[in-house]
C-alpha cells in the first residue's frame, strides 16, 4: 500500500505535466529521487528534518521549473516522441549531476514517528506507512482544493481542457505549464520524502519510479488524475500480492499481465475518455 | 545532392561505400569491434524505425526480441544440439512467432497505452530470462558457442565488422525496397491518419501487424549478432534501458530516415566511448547532448540537416 | 544554421582527439587496465575499488614504480552493464595495450569479459564475487573475493555452533543470491541442516514484508539465512524487526560495508555475517598475521576518501598487491611470466585473507580467510 501510495503520487505528476503540455515526462521518478536524497543530505548537514525535507521540495521545484523552460519549451514544436526523448536525455543529466554533487551510496532517513509496529489483527503496519498514507491523501486534498478554488488552478483545469481556447481567453497558458511542472515536481519531492525511511533512496532510483508511475497512469487513463491515483494504488497492491502469494520473481510480470490485460478490454485504461481522431 | 538525399537506392550505395572503406582508416581492432557494434545496433533500430518512423507505432519493447535472439544462440546450441546458424533462424522465427501473436491485440492500442503494452511485453522476456537461472544462467548470464560455418571458426572485431556491416546494406535495401512498395505507401497513409487510411481501404491491422513482424526480425537478428561477437549474453540484452536506447538512437538519428537509423546508433555507441575523457562527467555530458541535440533538431538529425541542404540552391 | 553546424564540427573533432589521446602516451609504462562499475546498481563495489587503484598506482609510481618503471592505470566504467564491460575490456587489449587487468565489479560483467582476456592471453584478475569466474580453472583468471559457497560453509559451521539446523532462506533475484540460494540448497543436507522455507524478492523491491510474513508463519524456523547484494539486505533486515521475528538472522558478505549498517540502523544489531577480517581490523588478536595490512589499509582508505571502508576496495588493494609483487618477481612485465608468477603467489598476506594460488586454484583461500562478525551497537564485532 505504501508503495502503492506512491506510485500514486508519481502517476499524478505525470498526469499534471501531460495534461498542461501534452509531454509524457519520463524524469518525473527524477523528482522523487531528488527529495530523498537532498533531504538526506540536509538532514545529515545538521539542518531538522522538516526544514531538509522543505530544501528538498523546493530544489526539485527549482529542477522542474528548469526542466520546463531550459528543455521542453525550447522543443515546443517537437512530436510528443521527442519530448519523451528529451525529458529522458533530461533526467539522465539530473542524475549525474546528482551522482556529482552528492553521492552514488543507498540512503535511509529516520522514521517520522519512530520504528515500532502497530500489530492489527495479526498483520503488522508501520508507524511511516501511515505517514505515507496521510501525506499523500494531504496532497490529493491540497491540489484538489488549488484546482478548483484559485484562479491559476482553473487556469490549468482550462489549460489541460483546451489550450487553444484558453489562450484566447486570456490564460498565460506558458506560466500556466510552468506551474504544472512546478507542483508535479514538488508532488514527486514529497513522495521521496515520505517515501525514503521505508524504501530507501539512491541517485539512480528514479528510472524504475518513473516507468512505475508512467504505467500507473495509463492504467488508469492518461490525462486522468483519479485515474492515476487509483491506477498507483492498484499497482501497488498487485505487486504485493504476488509478492506475498504467488511469486516473488514474477511480481513485476503478474502486475504487467493485469495491466495488459485491462487495455486489450479497455483500450483507453481504468478511466480514460474515449478520444476522437478528427481527420 | 539532392538527387542523392532524395533517392535511396543512391543513400545505401553509399553505406556500402563507407562499410567498404572503413576499415582502411581505422587504426586497430578495437576500432572495428565499435563500428561493428554501431552496424548491429543499427539493424535493430533500421526495423524500429520501420514500425516508429513509417507505420507511426511506439515500441517500448523491442529489446525483447533483441534479447530472444541473443539467448537463441546461448541456448540453441547447448540444448538442442543446433549448429549457431539454425539457432539464429531458431531465435529469428521465435521473435516472429511473439510478434505475430502478441501484435495483433497489442496494435489496436494508441499511442501511449501501446507503449506501456509494449513495454511490458518487452520486461515479460527480460523476466522469463533472468528468472530462469536454471536454463539462462539468470542475471550473471552464460557463454555463447562460437559460430562454426563449413570448419571455419567465426570470431573476432573484423570477422564481425565486415559479416554486420554486409547485414546492414541488406536490411537497408529491405527497408528501401519495402517503403517504395505498395507496402510502404499504405504504412505511411496509416501514419499520416488511421482513419483516412481505413477509409481508402487499407487494412491497417494487417500492415500495422506487418511493420511489427519485420522490426521484431531485425531486432532479433541484431541480437543474435551481439551474442556471436560477444561470446556472452547476459538479461541486460534484454532490459528495458537497452528498449529505451534503440528509441533514442532511432528519434536522435531521425524518424523515418534510413540513414538517420545509422547516425543515432553511431552516435549512441560511439559517445559514451568518446566521453570517458569526461570522467565522471560522463553522464552529465551524454544527458545535455541529448537534450540540445533535440531542442535545436527536432526532427532528427539527419532530416534536419537534409531539410537545410534542400533550403539552399543546388 | 551555421553556428550549428559548426559546434557539431568541433563536437566531432573533440570526440576523435579524445579517442585517440589514450593512444599517444609513452610506453615506457607497466600499463594497468580496469573494467570497473563505477556507476549504476553495482556502483558501491565500482567506486570504492576505483578510488583503492587510483590511490596505491599514485603512492607507487611516487615511491620510483614497479621495475623501474612507473604504473599507468586505466579505469573504464561499464555503468554496471555487462555489454559496455565487454567493449572497454576490448579497448583494454587493442587500444591500450594493457599488460595486465584487474577488473570486473559485478559477477556478469566479470564474468562477460573473462573471455576477451583469454583469448588475448592477458593475466586478468577478477573483483567479482561468483565462485563460477574461476571454475573450472581457467588458465588467465585470478579471483581476489570469497566466494557464494564459503559464505554458505562459515554461517553452516556458525549454526552449528549454535545448535541451530532448521532454517528459513530469503534471497535476492541478484546473480549473486540467486547463486548463492543454490549453493546453500544443496549444501544443507550434507551439513545436517533443513531448509524449511524458501522465499525470493526482486533485487529493486523495496518492501519485503509479505516473504518474512511467510518465514514467520512457518513453524519451526531457528535461523533466517538472507542471500543478496546490495540495498535488498538492509530492506530484509529492517523488514525482518518489523514484522517481529526475533530468531537470529544471517547475511552473506556482500553485504560487508558500512551502509548497510547505516541503512538498515538498529535492526541491525544481532545480525551475523562471515566477512573479510578487514571489518574488524582494531579488534583482531596481535597474533592475526592479517591484522596490520588491515589496519594499514583501513586507516589509509578512511583518511584518503572520508569513506569508511568496505572488502570490497580491500579486493582491489590485495589484487594490485599481489600483481604489483608478481611484477617484481617476474623481473618484467611479460605477459607469460606475469602469469604464472601469479600463479605461485604464496602466504601473501592481504585484506581478504591469506592468499595461496596454485595450478589448481585460482582464487587461493579457504574458509580460514573468513571472520564471523557480529553486528554491535551499530558497528562490526569479532565473534570468537
Amino acid at each position: 500500500m505504501t508503495v502503492g501510495a506512491i506510485y500514486a503520487l508519481v502517476a499524478l505528476g505525470f498526469t499534471l505535466i501531460y495534461n498542461s503540455s501534452d509531454v509524457a515526462n519520463f524524469a518525473q521518478g527524477e523528482f522523487v529521487m531528488l527529495g530523498g536524497m537532498v533531504t538526506f543530505f540536509g538532514y545529515a548537514a545538521g539542518l531538522p528534518l522538516f526544514v531538509a525535507a522543505v530544501l528538498a521540495i523546493v530544489v526539485a521545484a527549482v529542477v522542474g521549473l528548469l526542466l520546463y523552460r531550459l528543455a521542453i519549451e525550447p522543443a515546443r514544436r517537437a512530436s510528443p516522441v521527442t519530448l519523451i526523448i528529451i525529458t529522458i536525455g533530461a533526467s539522465i543529466f539530473i542524475r549525474g549531476v546528482t551522482a556529482i554533487v552528492l553521492d552514488k551510496n543507498f540512503h535511509s532517513l529516520p522514521s517520522f514517528f519512530g520504528n515500532e509496529p502497530f500489530v492489527i489483527g495479526g498483520a503488522t503496519l508501520l508507524p511511516q506507512s501511515l505517514v505515507v498514507m496521510f501525506g499523500v491523501s494531504l496532497v490529493l486534498i491540497a491540489l484538489w482544493l488549488f484546482m478548483s478554488r484559485t484562479l491559476r488552478g482553473k487556469s490549468l483545469l482550462a489549460t489541460a481542457a483546451n489550450r487553444t481556447a484558453a489562450q484566447l481567453t486570456g490564460i498565460n497558458t506558458r506560466a500556466v505549464t510552468s506551474t504544472a511542472f512546478v507542483i508535479s515536481a514538488a508532488i514527486g519531492a514529497i513522495g521521496g520524502v515520505l517515501a525514503t525511511p521505508i524504501t530507501l533512496t539512491y541517485y539512480d532510483a528514479g528510472t524504475l519510479l518513473a516507468l512505475k508511475g508512467f504505467a500507473a497512469a495509463v492504467l488508469g487513463g492518461m490525462g486522468n488524475p483519479l485515474g492515476a491515483v487509483v491506477g498507483g494504488l492498484v499497482l501497488g497492491l498487485l505487486e504485493q500480492f504476488s509478492a506475498g502469494y504467488l511469486s516473488s520473481q514474477y511480481k513485476d510480470a503478474v502486475a504487467f499481465i493485469v495491466i495488459l490485460l485491462v487495455l486489450f478490454t479497455m483500450p483507453q485504461g481504468l478511466f480514460g475518455a474515449k478520444s476522437v481522431e478528427r481527420v | 545532392m539532392r538527387r542523392f538525399l532524395t533517392s535511396p537506392f543512391l543513400l545505401v550505395g553509399a553505406v556500402a561505400v563507407v562499410v567498404a572503406i572503413l576499415p582502411m582508416i581505422l587504426p586497430s581492432n578495437f576500432y572495428m569491434r565499435v563500428a561493428a557494434l554501431v552496424y548491429i545496433n543499427a539493424i535493430a533500430v533500421l526495423g524500429l524505425n520501420l514500425l516508429m518512423g513509417f507505420a507511426g507505432q511506439v515500441s517500448l519493447g523491442h529489446a525483447g526480441f533483441f534479447g530472444i535472439g541473443a539467448y537463441a544462440m546461448a541456448l540453441g546450441p547447448v540444448y538442442l544440439g543446433l549448429p549457431s546458424w539454425a539457432s539464429l533462424l531458431g531465435g529469428t522465427a521465435v521473435s516472429a512467432l511473439l510478434a505475430f501473436l502478441v501484435g495483433r491485440p497489442i496494435l489496436r492500442l494508441n499511442g501511449y497505452y501501446l507503449a506501456i503494452a509494449t513495454l511490458g511485453m518487452g520486461m515479460l522476456v527480460a523476466m522469463v530470462i533472468s528468472n530462469e537461472a536454471n536454463i539462462t544462467g539468470g542475471p550473471n548470464g552464460m557463454e555463447v558457442q562460437r559460430m562454426v560455418l563449413f570448419g571455419w571458426r567465426v570470431a573476432g572485431s573484423v570477422t564481425w565488422y565486415w559479416i554486420s556491416g554486409i547485414s546492414l546494406v541488406i536490411a537497408a535495401l529491405v527497408v528501401v525496397n519495402l517503403i517504395n512498395s505498395p507496402t510502404g505507401r499504405a504504412l505511411r497513409s496509416i501514419h499520416d491518419s488511421e482513419i483516412a487510411a481505413r477509409v481508402l481501404g487499407i487494412d491497417v491491422a494487417r500492415y500495422k501487424l506487418l511493420a511489427f513482424v519485420i522490426s521484431a526480425i531485425f531486432a532479433s537478428i541484431a541480437g543474435s549478432y551481439l551474442a556471436l561477437l560477444d561470446g556472452f549474453v547476459t538479461p541486460t540484452t534484454a532490459g528495458f534501458l537497452l528498449s529505451i536506447e534503440l528509441v533514442v538512437m532511432a528519434v536522435l538519428g531521425g524518424l523515418g530516415s534510413i540513414l538517420g537509423s545509422i547516425v543515432g546508433a553511431a552516435i549512441l555507441v560511439i559517445l559514451p566511448q568518446a566521453l570517458t575523457v569526461f570522467h565522471e562527467y560522463e553522464h552529465v555530458v551524454l544527458g545535455a547532448i541529448i537534450v540540445v541535440f533535440l531542442i535545436l533538431l527536432p526532427s532528427g538529425i539527419v532530416p534536419a540537416i537534409a531539410a537545410l541542404i534542400r533550403r539552399r540552391p543546388a | 544554421m551555421t553556428i550549428i553546424r559548426r559546434s557539431l564540427l568541433i563536437g566531432a573533432a573533440a570526440m576523435a582527439a579524445g579517442m585517440f589521446a589514450s593512444a599517444a602516451y609513452a610506453q615506457n609504462t607497466i600499463k594497468i587496465g580496469s573494467v570497473l562499475s563505477v556507476t549504476g546498481p553495482a556502483s558501491f563495489l565500482g567506486d570504492p575499488e576505483k578510488k583503492t587503484l587510483e590511490m596505491y598506482v599514485r603512492d607507487i609510481n611516487a615511491a620510483g614504480g614497479v621495475n623501474g618503471k612507473k604504473l599507468e592505470l586505466f579505469i573504464y566504467d561499464d555503468g554496471s552493464d555487462a555489454n559496455k564491460a565487454r567493449t572497454f575490456a576490448t579497448r583494454l587489449v587493442e587500444e591500450d595495450k594493457v599488460d595486465a587487468v584487474i577488473a570486473g565489479s559485478g559477477s556478469g560483467s566479470a564474468l562477460a569479459i573473462r573471455g576477451v582476456f583469454e583469448e588475448a592471453a592477458l593475466p586478468y584478475i577478477s573483483l567479482a564475487g561468483a565462485a563460477e569466474i574461476v571454475l573450472p580453472v581457467r588458465k588467465w583468471v585470478f579471483k581476489m573475493p570469497h566466494t557464494e559457497p564459503m559464505s554458505c560453509g562459515k554461517i553452516f559451521e556458525d549454526l552449528k555452533k549454535r545448535n541451530l539446523t532448521r532454517v528459513g532462506i530469503i534471497s535476492g533475484t541478484d546473480g549473486w543470491g540467486k547463486a548463492m540460494r543454490a549453493e546453500c540448497v544443496a549444501m544443507a543436507p550434507k551439513e545436517g541442516i533443513t531448509v524449511v522455507k524458501d522465499e525470493i524478492y526482486g533485487a529493486a523491491d523495496s518492501d519485503m514484508t509479505p516473504q518474512l510474513t511467510n518465514i514467520k508463519n512457518t513453524a519451526g524456523v531457528q535461523a533466517v539465512i538472507n542471500c543478496g547484494f546490495g540495498q535488498g539486505p538492509a530492506i530484509v533486515t529492517r523488514n525482518y524487526r518489523q514484522v517481529g521475528l526475533s530468531v537470529p538472522l544471517y547475511q552473506s558478505h556482500g553485504v560487508s560495508s558500512k551502509s548497510y549498517i547505516n541503512l538498515a540502523g538498529e535492526a541491525a544489531n544481532g545480525v551475523r555475517l562471515p566477512a573479510a577480517a578487514l571489518l574488524v581490523a582494531e579488534q583482531l588478536p596481535d597474533s592475526d598475521p592479517l591484522k596490520k595490512v588491515a589496519i594499514e589499509y583501513k586507516t589509509k582508505f578512511e583518511k584518503e576518501t572520508g569513506q569508511p571502508v568496505s572488502t570490497f576496495g580491500g579486493h582491489a588493494r590485495d589484487a594490485l598487491f599481489m600483481l604489483v609483487e608478481a611484477l617484481k618477481r617476474a623481473g618484467s612485465a611479460d605477459k607469460a611470466k606475469v602469469r604464472d608468477e601469479i600463479e605461485k603467489t604464496k602466504n601473501f598476506i592481504g585484506t581478504g585473507g591469506v592468499i595461496n594460488m596454485s595450478a589448481t586454484d585460482h582464487l587461493g583461500l579457504d574458509l580460514n580467510s573468513f571472520r564471523m562478525i557480529e553486528i554491535k551497537n551499530g558497528d562490526w564485532s569479532l565473534v570468537l
